[in-house]
């Protein structure tokens, strides 16, 4: 490579892009989540809209090198309103051979491809399963490769640190990262000021990845290896408060309000379980918040404290996620039937069983929905966005208090993981949440219910002259002693069920976003909500009377969506399932709606669901 | 045990309205009474006492008290009370429980429950078989136990509750009797006293399923055989003549005469704080040792309550009580005019 002669920064120009989609992709021992995080918060400084997908492997940390072993992670920036992680790069990171076979297919032609050629040794190219080293043959001729020596230059910069070479190439991802924010136009000083917040403790390892980014921005800045830099101008964004967020953040943030606005303790019990575990640990920090974070034995006893604590009067709620709502379902059919408020998050993953824990599906919404003994309705909310989860997660513990119902939350490990920027709502703006709890032992009785809601009466242990048993036996539909009269027990089967029918009343009429009439409705539930979007923004800009609905209540289904599906020829329902919204609908609605569905264990390309939109135009 | 000030109740004020529907004759029916006996002296408001049982025959145990109850999934009573102490420590909980509920499909969460001391006062009723689905042998079923489930026997080695709770580590240990009132009302009294999780395993007769379990150790001729009766800093003494004790032999316990060159001193002292003389009496077995009966351990430790109460008091006085606008505003945050 060459230098500047004159020492100064080359004369170089800037093209301006829409949007970039760019990947980082490393060992996972390479910090490539880091990486991307801190692009991120770079991206939203700049004042683009963003929108980001990690991608990590189950293993820990896989044996170095291999192709199972790969991390990555995935950013769109854009001067425009961004609804996805983006589709097909435009630039593409790669710290070692595996990152680069695993990632490829994903670049665009002509795509800049970043790698460093210090990792392509006999060794690596084996065990990423390379015959000839593909930075030597034609493989790669089609895209913009950039061979940029990260480890060398990463040991250069870093030489006076004193450090052992093991440590110096910790600062590998940090000099890449410099590199990027050069070629894109991010500030990097937010992230020197966040390398002095994090590792200030200690300033060796502070100064060395100070040393690498800088010196990743100087290569970039004076050397001709790039020609030019790229500029993507800050977007129009709704004024306002912002933060990055991912779901599970969101999701934790929700039920804490929640918890605020109705005054009362939050209790969660849970079990570690990908990719669940992150509310539990962020839950874990808001202790002064009056928040009780219980990790149990098991997913069942996470539950069963929850439902105590319900019972004792907490705002309760569990998190997990497939497989551990199986192991819960008992418990919620008891929290059914004692109609006691409790939130149980499910954030899907690939299953069936293990599956892939860290990929997410929307496979489980028929099992919230029926997934479980006995006639047990509940509530079903879905969050479609990851700062989205902040308000599903808010109204479904709203659901819970105001109905006496345990609610079912469904998020993705997309969402989970996935980050966006948020607008920070107002408190004030948020709904209040009235409890009240029976204190009167006039005319009570434990299954008294109230008209509205149909919700029976929240007492509170250590209330003198209430004293009543509760429990999973049939009860009486008032006094709640233990009844088997047949007629009884139908009476309070279907009064479970008109509960949680009543819900609709709480659902706003539902949001179509295009023509109110016309050819094609794309109905979706949950995180395809971005890919949707994209597709539909893309087809109506098209000229086509294409309209999109997104659904947040799962159970019960909003009043008007039958009405909705029939001002439409036609109706898609894209899922990452096997088509389990597709089959409610069709059964409710008897409407014949058509499936788009990816099992891949991967969120839906824009792509992918505006090429179906076009056939689907077309026939 | 109670801070709240002294009420004046009756065992009235305990007993429900509900038919109490046990088999005429269940042992039962003899737990009932001494829980409602005794609750008037434990000076706890009665809403402030919360029964909690899974399922199974004494299980349904709440229904029959005239405080809060909840009659819940079968062995999940634990987990259940759990979140209930720990979100709400001023109730006085007390968990009944029987030998397949707590030590069958719930074994799990009851050695999670005494292992981190929560304050329930757990009773468990061992009959040795499933009653509720009609006689199938249980986990403390006799190994061969013929039974409707098992026409040749059993092959399933019996569990052993006390030595369970010790590897549990529970704080308090005891074992009574469901036809010897005087003992478990005193039995009852200290576990409600104890400062912390309270494990009581209580030897009841099932005379549907499994009548007679129990007999060699109730019988009024040979209980004083077979019976080891413990008192805190009383040597191990029992029979009728009060003429046999236990003596330490190495690190065994063996079963002695006393008389010839065999006096009281040479035998073993109870101690119910001394953690390694409870793992001795807890594995003494008939036929080769009389059943200890009484407080086996007890000891004090912080329970999970506690430790997670003064968690989020600790965290109040550090951050100052939560506020949502900090909270919302947490890490990087921008503005766009």
């Amino acid at each position: 490579m060459a230098t500047n002669p004159a020492g100064g920064p080359l004369q170089k120009s800037t093209q301006e892009r829409e949007s970039v989609v760019i990947r980082f992709a490393g060992d996972s021992g390479d910090g490539m989540q880091l990486t991307g995080t801190r692009f991120t918060s770079e991206s939203v400084l700049a004042g683009n809209d963003v929108g980001t997908l990690p991608d990590f492997p189950a293993e820990i940390r896989a044996p170095t090198g291999t192709l199972y072993g790969v991390s990555a992670f995935q950013i769109n920036f854009s001067n425009k309103n961004v609804y996805t992680p983006g589709d097909d790069l435009d630039a593409l990171v790669c710290m070692n051979p595996a990152a680069l076979k695993t990632n490829i297919a994903d670049l665009k032609q002509n795509g800049i491809l970043i790698v460093d050629p210090a990792e392509f040794t006999s060794a690596n190219l084996r065990k990423a399963e390379y015959e000839n080293n593909p930075l030597e043959d034609s493989s790669l001729d089609k895209y913009q490769v950039y061979q940029v020596e990260v480890t060398k230059m990463t040991t250069l910069a870093l030489k006076d640190t004193g450090l052992p070479n093991r440590s110096v190439m910790r600062s590998r991802n940090f000099f890449a990262l410099g590199v990027v924010s050069w070629l894109f136009n991010r500030p990097i000083e937010p992230t020197l000021e966040w390398i002095q917040q994090r590792f200030g403790k200690t300033p060796v390892v502070a100064e060395a990845n100070t040393l690498a980014i800088k010196g990743g921005y100087h290569l970039g800045e004076n050397t001709d290896m790039f020609a030019s830099s790229y500029e993507i101008k800050p977007a129009e964004i709704d004024p306002g408060t912002y933060r990055n967020i991912t779901g599970n953040s969101a999701t934790a943030l929700g039920f804490v309000i929640a918890s605020q606005k109705a005054g009362l303790p939050l209790f969660l019990g849970s079990y570690p379980i990908t990719p669940a575990s992150d509310v539990l640990h962020e839950l874990a920090e808001y202790k002064n918040y009056n928040v009780y974070t219980f990790q149990a034995e098991d997913e069942i006893a996470g539950v069963g404290a929850a439902l105590g604590a319900a019972f004792g009067g907490a705002l309760a709620i569990t998190t997990t996620s497939g497989p551990g709502m199986n192991l819960k379902g008992e418990t919620m059919g008891l929290a059914a039937t004692v109609e006691l408020p409790m939130v149980i998050t499910n954030i899907q993953r690939a299953g069936p069983s293990t599956g892939m824990p860290t990929k997410p599906e929307q496979t489980d919404l028929l099992q919230a929905i029926y997934g479980r003994h006995g006639e047990s309705p509940l509530p079903v909310i879905a969050a479609s966005t990851p700062a989205d989860c902040f308000h599903a997660a808010f109204e479904a513990a709203r659901i819970a208090m105001k109905y006496m119902t345990p609610v079912i939350l469904l998020t993705d490990g997309f969402l989970a993981n996935a980050s966006e920027p948020w607008l920070l709502p107002s408190v004030d703006d948020l709904p209040s949440i009235p409890v009240e709890f029976r204190t009167d032992p006039q005319g009570f009785f434990p299954y008294l219910r109230d008209e509205e809601t149909l919700a029976r009466p929240w007492v509170k242990p250590g209330t003198p002259g209430l004293e009543h048993r509760i429990g999973g036996i049939e009860k009486d539909y008032l006094t709640g002693n233990i009844s088997y009269a047949p007629a009884n027990h139908e009476q309070m089967v279907r009064v479970r069920h008109q509960k949680v029918a009543k819900i609709t009343q709480e659902i706003p009429p539902t949001q179509v976003k295009g023509p109110e009439q016309g050819k094609l409705l794309v109905l979706g539930w949950g995180s395809t909500y971005g890919a949707i979007a994209a597709a539909v923004e893309a087809a109506q800009a098209q000229g086509h009377t294409v309209a999109q609905a997104h659904l947040r209540y799962l159970n019960p289904l909003p009043a008007d969506l039958g009405e909705i599906l029939g001002r439409y020829e036609k109706v898609l329902v894209p899922e990452m399932n096997m088509g389990q919204l597709l089959k409610l609908i069709r059964a409710e609605y008897l409407v014949d709606a058509v499936g788009l569905n990816k099992i891949q264990g991967r969120p839906f390309k824009v792509s992918e669901v505006a090429t179906r939109i076009a056939r689907m135009l077309e026939d | 045990m109670s801070t709240e000030a002294a009420v004046k109740l009756t065992r009235k004020d305990f007993v429900s309205d509900q038919d109490v529907r046990w088999c005429p004759g269940c042992g039962d029916y003899a737990i009932l009474a001494q829980v409602q006996k005794i609750f008037p002296e434990l000076g706890i408001p009665k809403e402030k006492a919360v029964f909690i049982s899974g399922i199974g025959c004494s299980s349904r145990f709440p229904y029959y008290m005239n405080t809060y109850g909840f009659h819940t999934i079968h062995g999940r009573a634990p987990a259940i009370a759990t979140g209930l102490k720990v979100s709400r420590p001023d109730l006085h909980i007390w968990l009944v429980t029987g030998d397949g509920d707590g030590l069958s499909i719930g074994g799990n969460h009851l050695i999670h429950a005494l292992r981190r001391n929560v304050e329930l006062k757990i009773m468990l009723f061992n009959n040795r078989i499933y009653g509720l689905t009609k006689g199938q042998y249980s986990p403390t079923s006799e190994l061969g136990k013929v039974a409707k489930s098992t026409p040749m026997g059993s092959a399933d080695h019996p569990l052993n509750p006390i030595a369970l709770a010790m590897g549990a580590e529970a704080t308090f240990i005891a074992r009574s009797i469901d036809t010897e009132a005087k003992h478990q009302q005193e039995t009852l009294r200290r576990a409600a006293a104890h400062k912390g999780g309270a494990f009581i395993e209580i030897l009841q007769n099932c005379n549907v399923y499994n009548d007679g379990a129990w007999e060699y150790l109730k019988a009024k001729d040979s209980k004083a055989d077979t019976q080891l009766l413990l008192e805190h800093g009383q040597p191990m003494v029992f029979g009728k003549n009060k003429d046999r004790g236990i003596r330490l032999n190495g690190l065994t316990p063996e079963v002695v005469t006393i008389g010839n060159g065999v006096s009281t001193s040479d035998l073993l002292v109870h101690d119910e704080h001394d953690q390694t003389l409870a793992y001795l009496l807890g594995r003494m077995t008939p036929p080769n040792f009389p059943t200890p009966v009484g407080i086996l351990f007890s000891t004090e430790r912080p329970t999970i309550e506690s430790l997670m109460n003064q968690q989020i008091q600790d965290a109040i006085e550090k951050s100052g009580p939560g506020n949502i606008e900090t909270l919302l505003r947490r890490g990087d945050v921008w503005s766009v005019e």
